[in-house]
């Protein structure tokens, strides 16, 4: 009877938890595999600028000079794509969101570590030489 | 003869979450004329197709709906691979299905809800955007996105599922199909809503066929069109039936949306049954030289995606045709000699999607 199925809803919907969530109080519920930002590790980047050329949104700016690695957050889609790329793996998917912005202007700037300096290799290879 | 009057509706409406403008020339009661008018949320999409690789555009392509984001990527895709001539890994070509009936479930959910919600059943609304929580949750464990999942990439798909996901995707759509049951039993049998429903913004065969319906409301009036059936992706070793009404009233339409989710979660099953194992992707080389139109059924009918490519990495140009651009000569056809009170259900029936229709 439909009184009856409608009670059945009723009591179900009485002793269930809401479907929703007290976001940003708790955080939102994500995967393993969600796309929530990007982040950096500045002491792997080798300033390659894949990340560069391969962002579709062009939100991301490398200066090879001065060693820094910028994003624009408000360009960024978040497809991951510069994560695909990055050679040595210094770029990682965050999967909860970032924060949310209080002021204009959502760039994030690093200074990163730079290409690997050809020095290391040639004292490693004067070390016999020393010996 | 009464004296005749315009009452404009939207962009902005309680009821009509779409940015489309109707210009409603009303004789009492009874609406005589309409005059549509789109243009408010235009971005330019295609034309940043010369500005942006064709790999990198894909994620441009999926851009262009909030809803059907995967498939216009996935026909955006196939029109590049068909004018390179890459034959893409089988397993590949079932992930695509599989993601595509999920968006269309997700969308159909989320139509179902809005429907409801314009004939002032706010509960129903609800409970339908909480079983599409369900779709949207297995979207973001499989692709990483909720709603723009950027899975597809020419060559391939770039995340893959592993088979225990699979089965467990399988079942969970299996548990909630009695709810889906439920809330579909309240669409079609529910006496308030048939009242509401049947008989209201009637297109017959003849007229779908001639202003060009697609999808659900081609279906709806009898017009047995549906693009999955040329059997792209993995659609051709699928079995399924497309779901036809032919009352061609605003009751019809819905019942073709409510009746195939089921379609999709049957096909969804298939293919976790039929799915081979291997790669799901390919290395691409090269630029595409020529031109394709590239087809697929969206949750809202037919979209068309026009490529031209002369051999260098930035492509000639793109069209999209999307179903709602094609919807809107139905829809005045229909809104001719129908009530003002039912103007925001018969808009809703064939499911508008302007930022499709504008890009």
């Amino acid at each position: 009877m439909t009184f009856f199925e409608m009670t059945k809803t009723v009591l179900k919907s009485l002793f269930t938890r809401p479907a929703t969530l007290m976001y940003p109080a708790k955080p939102a519920k994500k995967t393993p595999l969600s796309r929530g930002h990007v982040s950096i590790k500045p002491e792997g980047c080798i300033t390659c600028r894949s990340c560069q050329r391969k962002c579709p949104t062009q939100a991301i700016c490398v200066e090879v000079k001065e060693k820094t690695w910028e994003i624009d957050n408000m360009r960024c889609v978040v497809c991951g794509v510069c994560v695909d790329v990055c050679p040595t793996k210094c770029l990682t998917m965050e999967t909860q969101y970032r924060k949310v912005l209080t002021a204009r202007g959502a760039r994030d700037k690093f200074t990163v570590a730079g290409p690997k300096k050809k020095e290391p290799v040639a004292a490693e290879a004067a070390k016999p030489v020393k010996e | 003869m009464s004296k005749q009057i315009t009452v404009p509706f939207g962009p902005q409406h309680p009821v009509l979450p779409e940015p489309l403008h109707l210009d409603l020339v009303l004789e009492d009661e009874k609406v005589v004329d309409v005059i549509p008018t789109i243009g408010y949320v235009h971005r330019g999409l295609e034309k940043l197709v010369e500005k942006r690789e064709y790999t990198e555009y894909v994620f441009i392509a999926e851009r262009i709906c909030g809803i059907c984001s995967h498939i216009h990527g996935q026909t955006y895709v196939q029109g590049i691979e068909q004018i390179m001539g890459l034959e893409i890994p089988e397993r590949a070509q079932y992930l695509r299905t599989i993601w595509s009936e999920y968006s269309r479930m997700h969308s159909h959910l989320l139509w179902l809800g809005l429907f409801a919600d314009s004939m002032g059943f706010e509960s129903v609304f609800m409970n339908s955007w909480r079983l599409r929580e369900h779709i949207l949750d297995d979207l973001e464990a499989t692709t990483g996105g909720r709603v723009i999942q950027g899975v597809c990439k020419v060559g391939g798909v770039r995340k893959d599922i592993s088979p225990e996901k699979l089965d467990e995707m399988v079942k969970g759509l299996r548990g909630i199909e009695h709810e889906l049951q439920d809330l579909t039993n309240v669409f079609l049998h529910d006496s308030s809503i048939q009242h509401r429903l049947k008989g209201v913004g009637v297109l017959n065969k003849e007229d779908a066929y001639y202003y060009g319906a697609v999808g659900p409301t081609g279906r709806g009036s009898g017009l047995a069109i549906d693009i999955r059936e040329t059997g792209y992706a993995a659609y051709g070793k699928i079995n399924f039936k497309p779901v036809v009404e032919h009352d061609g009233d605003c009751y019809a339409r819905c019942a073709v949306r409510a009746k195939e989710m089921f379609t999709s979660i049957d096909i969804i099953e298939q293919c976790a049954k039929k799915i081979p194992d291997g790669p799901v992707d390919m290395k691409v080389t090269g630029a595409p030289d020529g031109e394709f139109f590239a087809r697929a059924e969206q949750p809202r009918g037919e979209v068309i995606h026009y490529i031209k490519g002369n051999g260098k990495k930035n492509l000639l140009r793109h069209r999209v045709r999307t179903p709602t651009f094609t919807n809107i000569p139905p829809l005045v056809t229909l809104l001719k000699g129908c009530d003002l009170a039912d103007v925001p259900v018969i808009v809703l029936s064939i499911d508008p999607c302007i930022g499709c229709a504008e890009r």
